[in-house]
């Protein structure tokens, strides 16, 4: 479960947490956007170091760094894949080693900002800034609901697979197929307590008169600090500077740096 | 037998569950591990089957450590029947869900089917034999994760929390069962917070608080003296605190019992003592 550790969030107070969750998500989808835009190696390198003073100031390393391992597996797919197909494409080694690395780094940059939003975003949090930008409460209350019972459903899980263990169940035993089937003993329970779960939460919804007014107030309003828009100012600078780059500036490959300073 | 030496255990998220654990459990001992919520109960049973190892120190069934084998081979001897039967039941009746762990450890068809049949007979399930489980109410789906794991006929067995949810008749009806498989020469293994059901039963009783053993002994020791039992928060039997309070009538203070309880009662009335 060590991924959905890196997006489990912890309360703890730093510049970071305290920003407005929708300006730290317009930042998340900027840097999305930007490691789109570029499929070189070189812009790549600074988008990742760019996230590494967020990572500091939130105070979140370790939690941060976990979830960066759990990336780990993936990204070497993803690395081999493309180096794989690029270097058959007939490309040189060191332009498809580049290239991999590259399309490694973008997927890691993606999962390294999302990780920052969601560990220093609370979901209420989230919730909030969902509602003030008008999106209906329904829709609201489901998605912090469904972000609030991934840890509660991750815990279920292994306490299922701890029961199934004990009566005998071998995870690892059998090809390919048998160790599919392997985990029906565990998904059918799972599945089971999760529609009992929102059956009940909607009788405990109910019973507290959910949905008796139509205007809702809150008691936190989210507004607008000096912080927010530091970073609403970095978002679009970065952003507008990433433009200017792509449209009008080469640049250089990292094997071309290379031979050129030698 | 089951040898625990000074076992330490720290889960991933930093939490130290247990905090030096020495005890040894004997061959058809009965044993109730009682103490407070977050105590380390279950974290401490769940060493016995292999599926949590020590961070620091041993745990030995019948002189194996369980670092050195998986936990289907452990659970062939030790049967662990969790608290809640809705993390294990997923078959489409109640007698696959019996046969489940059967299969898994590879006993043969005919060998299955007679001790399906025999565990569903122990546990009155048989006129459900063809249920689905997720059918049946929450007191029967206790006992289908029970027939599960004894259908395998397990040397040592343990129960999380086997009273919670059950109503009185139940109670008595599983007291009955497990001094029964006593007889049997097995292990059993109960964590519960159900003080009279463990007065009733009459076991040895290992007193846990905050991942350390505070008392081991036998059950009218520990659940009759109120210093120990305050510690792990547990207030003693219904008896026990009668017998505590008319202890200067020259009473004995160490009673849990109902029946010498009764006797105590009747012999003093008898005889005239009380005014």
């Amino acid at each position: 479960m060590s991924v959905f550790d890196g997006l489990k969030f912890r309360r703890v107070y730093s510049p970071i947490h305290n920003l407005d969750p929708r300006i730290k998500f317009i930042y998340v989808c900027a840097i999305f956007v930007i490691a789109i835009m570029f499929g070189e190696l070189l812009p790549l390198i600074v988008l990742f170091i760019m996230q590494i003073p967020f990572v500091l100031l939130a105070g979140v390393k370790r939690e941060w760094l976990r979830s960066m391992r759990g990336a780990v597996f993936l990204a070497t797919i993803i690395f081999l894949t493309n180096f794989i197909f690029a270097y058959l494409g007939a490309r040189g080694l060191g332009e498809s080693l580049e290239n991999a690395v590259a399309m490694t780094l973008r997927f890691i940059v993606l999962i390294e900002s999302f990780s920052i939003f969601f560990l220093t975003t609370s979901p209420d949090h989230l919730g909030l800034a969902l509602e003030q930008t008008r999106v209906p409460y329904e829709f609201t209350f489901a998605f912090t609901t469904a972000v609030r019972f991934v840890p509660v459903l991750a815990e279920e899980a292994q306490t299922i697979m701890d029961a199934q263990k004990a009566r005998g169940l071998e995870l690892e035993r059998g090809n390919f197929l048998k160790r599919i089937r392997n985990y029906i003993p565990i998904l059918i329970p799972l599945i089971v307590s999760a529609i009992r779960r929102s059956l009940e939460l909607a009788e405990a919804m109910e019973s507290r008169a959910w949905g008796a007014t139509k205007n809702r107030t809150n008691l936190y309003e989210l507004k607008m600090h000096k912080g927010d828009f530091v970073l609403i100012a970095v978002t679009i600078g970065i952003l507008a500077a990433a433009i200017y780059i792509r449209l009008y500036l080469p640049i250089p490959s990292i094997n071309q740096l290379l031979t050129s300073i030698s | 037998m089951i040898e625990v030496e000074d076992v330490y255990f720290t889960y991933p998220n930093g939490v130290e569950a247990l905090k030096g654990i020495s005890l040894k459990i004997k061959n058809g001992e009965f044993v109730a591990i009682m103490g407070q919520n977050g105590a380390g109960k279950t974290t401490l049973v769940k060493h016995f089957n292999g599926l949590l190892k020590p961070t620091k120190g041993k745990v030995l069934v019948d002189g194996v450590e369980t670092t050195k084998v998986s936990v289907a081979t452990l659970a062939r001897k030790v049967g662990f029947v969790f608290q809640n039967p809705d993390t294990q039941l997923f078959s489409e009746t109640v007698e696959d869900e019996v046969a489940f762990a059967l299969k898994n450890f590879g006993f043969k068809e005919n060998v299955i089917k007679k001790r399906v049949s025999w565990a569903l007979n122990l546990l009155g399930l048989t006129q459900y034999r063809k249920t689905s489980p997720f059918m049946l109410s929450g007191g029967e789906r206790k006992r289908v994760a029970l027939a599960s794991v004894l259908a395998w006929n397990p040397k040592i067995l343990i129960l999380d929390e086997p009273t919670i949810g059950q109503d009185y008749q139940q109670k008595e009806k599983l007291r009955q069962f497990i001094l029964q498989l006593k007889a049997q020469r097995k292990t059993i293994i109960i964590v519960t917070h159900d003080v009279e059901f463990v007065a009733e039963c009459n076991p040895r009783v290992i007193l846990m608080r905050e991942g350390k053993i505070v008392a081991d002994g036998k059950a009218r020791e520990i659940l009759t003296t109120p210093e120990i039992l305050n510690q792990a928060s547990i207030v003693p039997p219904q008896i026990a605190q009668i017998f505590l309070q008319l202890s200067d009538l020259s009473f004995p203070k160490n009673v849990i019992d109902i029946y010498e309880a009764r006797e105590i009662l009747l012999k003093t009335v008898r005889e005239g003592k009380l005014k």
